[in-house]
């Protein structure tokens, strides 16, 4: 037991102390590298509470998807420069006043979060479902998520491809001129449209797309 | 006492289990070597120890006594710990793998989410190298690898679950225990080959080596690294191989069973099944090296996403279908 609570320790201490850096980090790169830390620790967090499925979901959500392609844009951007223009520039940045509005009702939120916060004790008076205790978490979580709580599982899916379809029209664009190929168009070419064969008269040539 | 003998028991395990999976990646690069030469007609190499076999090792030594060189100009901590990164992922996975049903490291109820895992962190490794170098071309194969490994990341998820419809469990032995009358790799052949291809993009396995493509990139991410840094990066890679090799012989080919339960079959030890089926797709592996050619990006990407990606989510709902209707379906 005493063993689990040094493990329990360092984890947290990990994920506070790389929570930190991640806000405090000059480079933009590094504080990804540290959200990345801190997602870690916090899944091994759940697997020290017998919560592995979520455990690896997080791992497999977060770090393996969602974190490389953070990397990816924070690599690409060259954020860094653009942040020291904002604080370094001469006139007010219209960016800080909406984003201490975002971090007020973030932080009101979090109070409200914590204010309703059950400890064990009486967390496990305050479960509305049964819990049975023989089945791994994996198949407990599913027999709940998919009969009893099915409407806000199927929202939340609806939500997520929300998302996705904004982010679809936004980036979306079509150019004129690029050449794709299409597999379609080379499969069904035949002879007849591939060649030609024409009669060239002396010093006139041929016209080519016409 | 008694916890002190059982941390050395664990320790001791886990160097049972280690070495030989270092070993065998050595030998894994020999025979590489040989099957490619071996499709284009030459020798490969054959002149250290019996057949050649002792080449990597010569490699290995090699690449010791070389100097390691980090770049000037680029980022220091990130440079050292991605290859570091590279190889312990590759390494910690085999934790899960279970070569018989009692000879597993850590048998846990999540195997196959954990190697799912593992895996999928595996691309940190090149993107850390391709970033810290500080070098356009190290970073181009980086920025290649992450969208191609993320995206065949997803139809490998998409395929797992497949596989995980028809047992009912996320615990790699049990997996291999539902194929006891039947390898999956029967009823979900169109899995098994889409795997295998995902399999050789995740990996960047030619034809699907873009992150390295020594005509446009010198050698991707790895442009920077020497000496044992590079070496390194190579054992992940073939470590990652391996791997793959034994995801795939345990979602479809049945793990550590044997094809019939008959006299001359049954009395080959289990775990030397898993091994010859590793073999069988690494071998597999090393002739697709040696006979396609390398896709283009976008075809890369046109396959996962536009044909993959829609067949195996079409097959899910096909194999769902039809647990449920011939009520197969497991767990009840």
């Amino acid at each position: 037991m005493i063993a689990h609570a040094i493990v329990f320790y360092i984890f947290s201490l990990i994920a506070i102390v790389s929570a930190i850096m991640v806000t405090v980090s000059k480079n933009t790169v590094n504080s990804v590298f540290f959200l990345i830390l801190d997602f870690i620790s916090i899944s091994c967090l759940f697997i020290m509470i017998g919560a592995e499925f979520l455990g690896m979901i997080m791992l497999i959500v977060y770090v393996g998807a969602v974190a490389v392609l953070f990397l990816f844009v924070v690599m690409m951007l060259n954020v860094a420069q653009q942040k020291n223009e904002w604080f370094n520039s001469s006139g007010r940045s219209s960016h800080i006043p909406v984003g201490l509005l975002v971090s007020i009702i973030i932080f009101f939120e979090l109070i409200i979060v914590i204010g309703g916060w059950k400890y064990k004790p009486d967390l496990l008076d305050s479960i509305a479902i049964e819990i049975n205790t023989d089945l791994t978490n994996t198949q407990s979580l599913g027999s709940v998520i998919y009969t009893d709580y099915i409407h806000l599982f199927q929202l939340s899916g609806m939500v997520l491809l929300v998302a996705m379809i904004g982010a679809i029209v936004l980036t979306f664009r079509q150019r004129s001129g690029v050449k794709r190929q299409s597999y379609f168009k080379q499969i069904s070419r035949d002879r007849k449209d591939g060649i030609e064969l024409v009669d060239v008269e002396n010093n006139k040539g041929v016209k080519i797309d016409a | 006492m008694a916890e002190l003998f059982i941390f050395f028991e664990q320790i001791y395990k886990i160097l049972f289990l280690l070495i030989p999976v270092l070993v065998s990646v050595a030998m894994i690069v020999w025979l590489d070597r040989r099957v490619w030469a071996f499709v284009q007609k030459r020798r490969g190499p054959n002149v250290v120890g019996p057949f050649g076999l002792f080449q990597t090792l010569a490699d290995a030594l090699k690449y010791i006594f070389k100097e390691i060189i980090i770049p000037a100009s680029s980022n220091k901590v990130i440079f050292v710990l991605a290859p570091i990164v590279t190889m312990t992922l590759a390494l910690i996975a085999w934790a899960v793998i279970p070569f018989s049903e009692t000879f597993v490291l850590a048998d846990i109820n999540v195997g196959i989410l954990y190697l799912f895992a593992v895996s999928s962190l595996g691309v940190y490794g090149i993107i850390m190298g391709g970033w810290a170098s500080n070098s356009k071309y190290p970073f181009l194969g980086a920025i290649r690898s992450a969208a191609q490994m993320v995206s065949y990341e997803v139809s490998i998820g998409v395929i797992i679950i497949n596989v995980l419809l028809c047992v009912g469990s996320l615990n790699l032995s049990d997996i291999v225990l539902a194929q006891k009358d039947l390898w999956f790799v029967i009823p979900l052949f169109p899995m098994f080959i889409i795997f295998f291809i995902s399999a050789l993009a995740e990996t960047n396995r030619p034809p699907f080596d873009l992150p390295e493509a020594e005509a446009e990139l010198v050698a991707g991410y790895q442009t920077e690294y020497s000496g044992m840094m590079y070496a390194m990066f190579w054992l992940g890679e073939y470590a990652n191989i391996l791997l793959m090799c034994a995801m795939g012989s345990i979602l479809f080919l049945g793990g550590w069973l044997s094809p019939i339960d008959l006299f001359p079959f049954n009395v080959i030890p289990a775990p030397m099944w898993l091994i010859l089926k590793i073999l069988f797709l690494f071998i597999l592996f090393a002739l697709i090296k040696a006979i396609v050619p390398r896709y283009r990006y976008d075809q890369l990407m046109k396959l996962g996403w536009k044909i993959f990606l829609p067949f195996s989510l079409i097959y899910v709902v096909l194999t769902a279908s039809f647990l449920m209707y011939f009520d197969l379906l497991p767990g009840n």
